[in-house]
């Protein structure tokens, strides 16, 4: 009890941190992991490499917000905060995880110098709060909706499409593969299912020869000796054991008495499988995919049969291949003509580099697509999956929200311009709060430039000089270094992410400016 | 440390291993209880009031949880103080009893013992300043008696129950979509309210959270939901009319408990066995099927077959549902639940308007909805959020809003907030003390100075010059003779709190005084600690 406090308030090991010390605390925290994935912004952000520490000792490259957080493990509760942001991002519109915590990250840096001027935090979390909304009417009134006008609105996806992948390992191709996922999610005709957009990694070759496939790849093998080719076919999709049935009836077991007696039930079995084959054959059908294992026996009926067979197929697989192809999946065989089966025009074993696949086209379901991707490495491929994942996320939703806003900068400009605006009208010190919201939203195009070796504070100038002028569309152009209008350079982001990334920063900065008070209880203790 | 001896010089043992032990006794003892008593309120004093702040609180197992809830963090804090122990008992009672108020009751008990210890270094006995607390404690009961108001709601108007679960979200992370939730909880007590009896059901009221989707996602079902999904892809999504099975027996062959063994000998045997076992399933679904039942919800799994024959007989099933969720499906949809498939009859057979598979955003997880249940008005709260530390949160403050509008159902008196209460209270104990004789009158002039400390806090926290904003107050309170003056704490350019809609229920706040007053009056009679010194 000596400095005042009794000592056995907590367990000995448990640490408080008051007041200043925990905001202190907390900003740091936030702004180290802000800082740290901030070099990765922007269409010439580098990249991290991320070792696990498991045995594998895995490598990881990405320059994906989420990943990179989702990996480093952090101990500072406010950082915590911003990595839960980050995640949620993804989750609900899958780009813009590394802005979000950029942004949420020069927020509090600016909220630390009004603390230090003896600002109330609730008084700086209310002029946020303003300045959030009066941004996002700015945002709002920037963003144009090209969602009637067909060919314009295909401009806007591949626009979008282009600057998402832009800012990832696809850049140099990223004219290639902004066709190909506003293809694939064209087809998605509305729906933000991705289920239907299966990718596929496979090593050797460039980047660029990666393609896009109509219709379903399945990475199996066809049985030996089996037709390779079918047309017009009849699939049906089965989940059914095909080595031996199991004796489901608990207890039964097989008792013998002689060799004879063995024989006659390992003929029985026999039998028992060649009925069920038979049973599955009177379907009608000409190909038949399998969840679980075929053995050599059934394989070897169906060859006789003609039948293309394909076991193995994983979970997924077999849902989705049920999906597309418009069948059900088996598990008795007694009722054939109950039975959906499912169809496609063609099924085929295509070569992809050294491996065989087999390709389902022509499926009743339209939808349904398959992307290729081939690299140098299995890294690149991660990668490229994990960009193109981004941007047909960000696609998709444009179907629930069409709205474009331009990019390079140009609308966290138009948005710290309106809220300077409503800060010169706002009496109360709230209006210094609002000035730090503007000050940290033209931080993030200062950002960009920065990572791309750019005088940023130069090109930010200039760019603030320019929207002086009411309905500006200018930004930064990162390939000349300079500004330009960002209509003409066809430089656009999804409103809905944009929109995203704002609320869900302030709300994270919100979050752990109210906080006033860190308690840590002692660690659990590991028995050893 | 003292001993005492016998006639013969050798000490008497009065407690064992009194080496061992810390010790602390009298004025000291107190002071020491004190003191740790404060540290807690102290904690808590900046999560007050609308404008309060939060505490960050990491778990041993390294899980963060924020909140300003004053029962969620002392329960998370882990205090070992014995006296701290008695506060966070104090918040949870307030917490059960009431359901909001958790962090004002442990500020006023603070705030108590720090004018008690003025009065010990006094050298007041610590009874008689229990028994002034006491006094003023009556007295400040009688003052919110007389200022209480009715507060009119009825079925078609529940525009005041809105705006008082508002009131109490308004201090919470959901703050930006407290209209929403607000209705939402007002709905879900009027669904399960017996307004006759004046009676709410709390237990009808489930508080679902799946992580995903933003806040705003959060939704009001009436009905059950359950984290599951339907046992076949491909089943249907939608059942009107549903006519439930709740079967507790697995789509298995029988597994008899007695230990036995069924030998083959004979390939007619063997394929005897192959039979049976079909017949089996085909039974087990035909049975379901006879009863009339469109949807089959069991405890246990299924066999592949069967689940593939359960869809070709269009029948519906869901697995793995937990005994607890079994349970209540069966009471609310009026089935029975049936442990063997021979017993099922119609009559048996649970009755729901609509159940329903609903898919969440962009990822595949999906829950059943169970709406419009025959027997019961269970309503589920299914919120989202964006991790689990909000939605952990939005439950609690959920919470405390059902808890509200719960007690305004049971009882509508209210008094208003902002500390308005407080003052009004302050004001009355400080007139009633001057014609106490006695030393009491310093204990209840006492009392109403710690009464204070809670508009003090909550102009604090929001941001005002403390004293100027209280003694502004309470000077409008005696010349104006308005007893709803309060703190302006949002801002909104008046002090009346009934039009700022800020207002607590009569029995929450008389429950804060009583169990405040009675824990500090508890603290105070202690005057002897004895602790095993350290951990050997």
């Amino acid at each position: 009890m000596e400095n005042g406090a009794p000592n056995n308030l907590f367990n000995e090991q448990a640490t408080e941190e008051k007041g200043e010390m925990a905001r202190l605390s907390s900003f740091i925290g936030a702004m180290a992991i802000a800082d740290l994935v901030k070099t990765t912004l922007g269409p010439k952000g580098m990249d991290k490499i991320l070792q696990s520490q498991s045995r594998g000792q895995e490598v990881t490259v990405t320059n994906d917000g989420a990943t990179i957080l989702k990996s480093i493990y952090v101990d500072n509760p406010a950082a915590k905060v911003l990595v839960d942001i980050s995640k949620v991002q993804d989750d609900q519109v899958g780009d813009g995880t590394t802005s979000v915590v950029v942004l949420a990250g020069e927020l509090l840096r600016e909220a630390e110098k009004l603390v230090n001027m003896r600002l109330h935090p609730q008084t700086i979390i209310q002029g946020f709060r303003e300045a959030m909304n009066c941004a996002l009417k700015a945002l709002e009134d920037l963003s144009v909706n090209h969602v009637d006008d067909k060919e314009k609105y295909r401009e806007d996806m591949l626009k979008i499409a282009r600057t998402t992948l832009s800012s990832k390992i696809l850049t140099n191709d990223k004219e290639h593969f902004s066709q190909l996922a506003v293809d694939a999610v064209m087809r998605l005709k509305g729906s933000t299912n991705l289920d239907s957009i299966q990718m596929i990694k496979k090593t050797g070759g460039t980047l660029h020869e990666s393609y896009l496939d109509e219709g379903f790849i399945l990475d199996k093998k066809i049985g030996v000796g089996q037709p390779k080719r079918i047309e017009n076919a009849k699939i049906l999709v089965a989940n059914t054991p095909m080595d031996t049935d199991k004796i489901k009836i608990y207890g039964a077991r097989v008792r013998t008495e002689g060799m004879a007696q063995v024989g006659a039930i390992e003929q029985a079995e026999k039998e028992k499988m060649r009925k069920k084959v038979q049973k599955i054959i009177d379907h009608g059908i000409n190909c038949f995919i399998n969840r679980q294992l075929i053995y050599n026996f059934p394989e070897q009926l169906f060859t006789d049969a003609g039948v293309m067979a394909i076991e193995h197929a994983d979970f997924d697989g077999i849902e989705r291949l049920a999906l597309v192809t418009g069948g059900e999946i088996c598990s008795t065989f007694n009722n054939p003509e109950d039975a959906k089966l499912g169809e496609c025009k063609l099924i085929e074993e295509i070569m992809i580099g050294e491996d065989k696949l087999i390709r389902f086209s022509g499926v009743a379901l339209g939808e349904a697509c398959t992307i290729i991707l081939r690299g140098a490495s299995t890294h690149i491929l991660d990668e490229a999956e994990r960009s193109l994942h981004d941007a047909l996320c960000v696609l998709s939703q444009m179907a629930t929200d069409s709205r474009v806003v331009y990019g390079g900068g140009c609308s966290e400009m138009v948005m710290s311009k309106a809220i300077e605006d409503l800060a010169k009208k706002t009496p109360g010190k709230r209006s210094l709060a609002m000035e730090s919201f503007a000050k940290a939203l033209r931080q993030i195009p200062a950002i960009i430039a920065e990572n791309g070796g750019l005088d940023s504070t130069e090109l930010i100038s200039q760019l603030r000089a320019a929207h002086v002028e009411e309905c500006c569309r200018h930004g930064i152009d990162i390939l000349t270094g300079t500004v330009g209008d960002m209509t003409k350079l066809g430089i656009s982001e999804s409103f809905k992410v944009k929109k995203c990334v704002l609320s869900s920063a302030t709300e994270a900065t919100e979050m752990i400016l109210r906080v006033d008070d860190i308690i840590k209880c002692a660690p659990r203790q590991r028995e050893q | 440390m003292s001993l005492a001896f016998d006639e013969y010089g050798r000490p008497f043992i009065v407690i064992k291993d009194a080496e061992s032990k810390q010790r602390v006794k009298g004025l000291e003892a107190q002071k020491a209880n004190i003191l740790a008593a404060r540290t807690v309120a102290r904690i808590l004093r900046s999560s007050l009031g609308p404008k309060g702040m939060d505490k960050m609180l990491q778990s041993p197992d390294g899980d963060l949880t924020i909140s300003n809830d004053g029962a969620t963090i002392l329960e998370q804090m882990e205090v070992e103080n014995q006296i701290g122990k008695l506060l966070v008992e104090l918040s949870r009672s307030q917490d059960h009893e009431i359901g909001d108020g958790t962090t004002g009751v442990v500020v006023l008990a603070g705030s108590l013992l720090e004018q008690a210890e003025v009065l010990l270094d006094r050298g007041m006995h610590p009874i008689r300043i229990g028994e002034g607390f006491e006094m003023a404690a009556k007295v400040a009961h009688e003052t919110l008696d007389s200022i209480s108001e009715k507060f009119d709601f009825s079925k078609e108007n529940l525009e005041p129950l809105v705006n008082t679960c508002m009131t109490t979200l308004s201090s919470k992370i959901v703050n930006r979509c407290k209209r929403e939730m607000a209705e939402y909880c007002v709905k879900a007590v009027m669904a399960v309210a017996d307004l006759e009896r004046k009676d709410v059901n709390l237990d009808l009221i489930k508080v679902e959270g799946k992580v995903g989707g933003s806040i705003e996602d959060t939704q009001l079902v009436y009905g059950i939901v359950i984290d599951k999904d339907m046992s076949h892809p491909q089943m249907p999504k939608n059942i009107k009319d549903a006519k439930i099975a709740i079967l507790t027996c697995p789509f298995e062959p029988p597994k008899p408990k007695t230990k036995h063994k069924v030998d083959i000998d004979t390939v007619e045997k063997y394929e005897k066995l192959a039979e049976t076992e079909q017949k089996y399933f085909a039974d087990m679904i035909q049975q379901c099927k006879d009863s009339g039942a469109n949807l089959i919800i069991c405890q246990w799994g299924f066999d592949d077959e069967a689940n593939h024959m359960l869809y070709k007989n269009d029948l519906p099933a869901i697995r793995w549902v937990g005994g607890v969720e079994i349970e209540l499906i069966a009471m609310a949809t009026g089935g029975r639940i049936v442990p063997r498939f021979v017993e099922l009859s119609e009559g048996k057979l649970g009755k729901a308007g609509t159940v329903r598979e609903v898919n969440f955003g962009t990822t595949k997880e999906s829950m059943i909805v169970i709406e419009d249940c025959a027997k019961s008005k269970a309503v589920t709260i299914l919120v989202r959020g964006g991790n689990r530390m909000i939605l952990e949160e939005t439950k609690r403050s959920l919470h405390d809003a059902l808890c509200v509008a719960r007690n305004l159902v049971k009882d509508n008196s209210i008094v208003y907030g902002g500390g308005s209460a407080e003052i009004a209270c302050s004001l009355a104990v400080e007139a009633a003390a001057d014609k106490i004789k006695g030393v009491e009158q310093y204990a209840m002039r006492a009392f109403a100075d710690a009464l204070d400390a809670i508009p003090l806090a909550l102009a604090e926290n929001s941001g005002l010059a403390p004293i100027e904003s209280l003694t502004k107050v309470k000077s409008q309170q005696v010349s104006e003779g308005n007893r709803r003056l309060g703190i302006d704490c949002k801002d909104a350019g008046t002090n009346d709190m009934k039009e700022q809609y800020v207002f607590e229920t009569l029995i929450g706040k008389k429950q804060q005084m009583m169990l405040a007053t009675q824990v500090v009056k508890m603290i105070l009679k202690i005057d002897d600690v004895i602790t095993p010194s350290g951990y050997a």
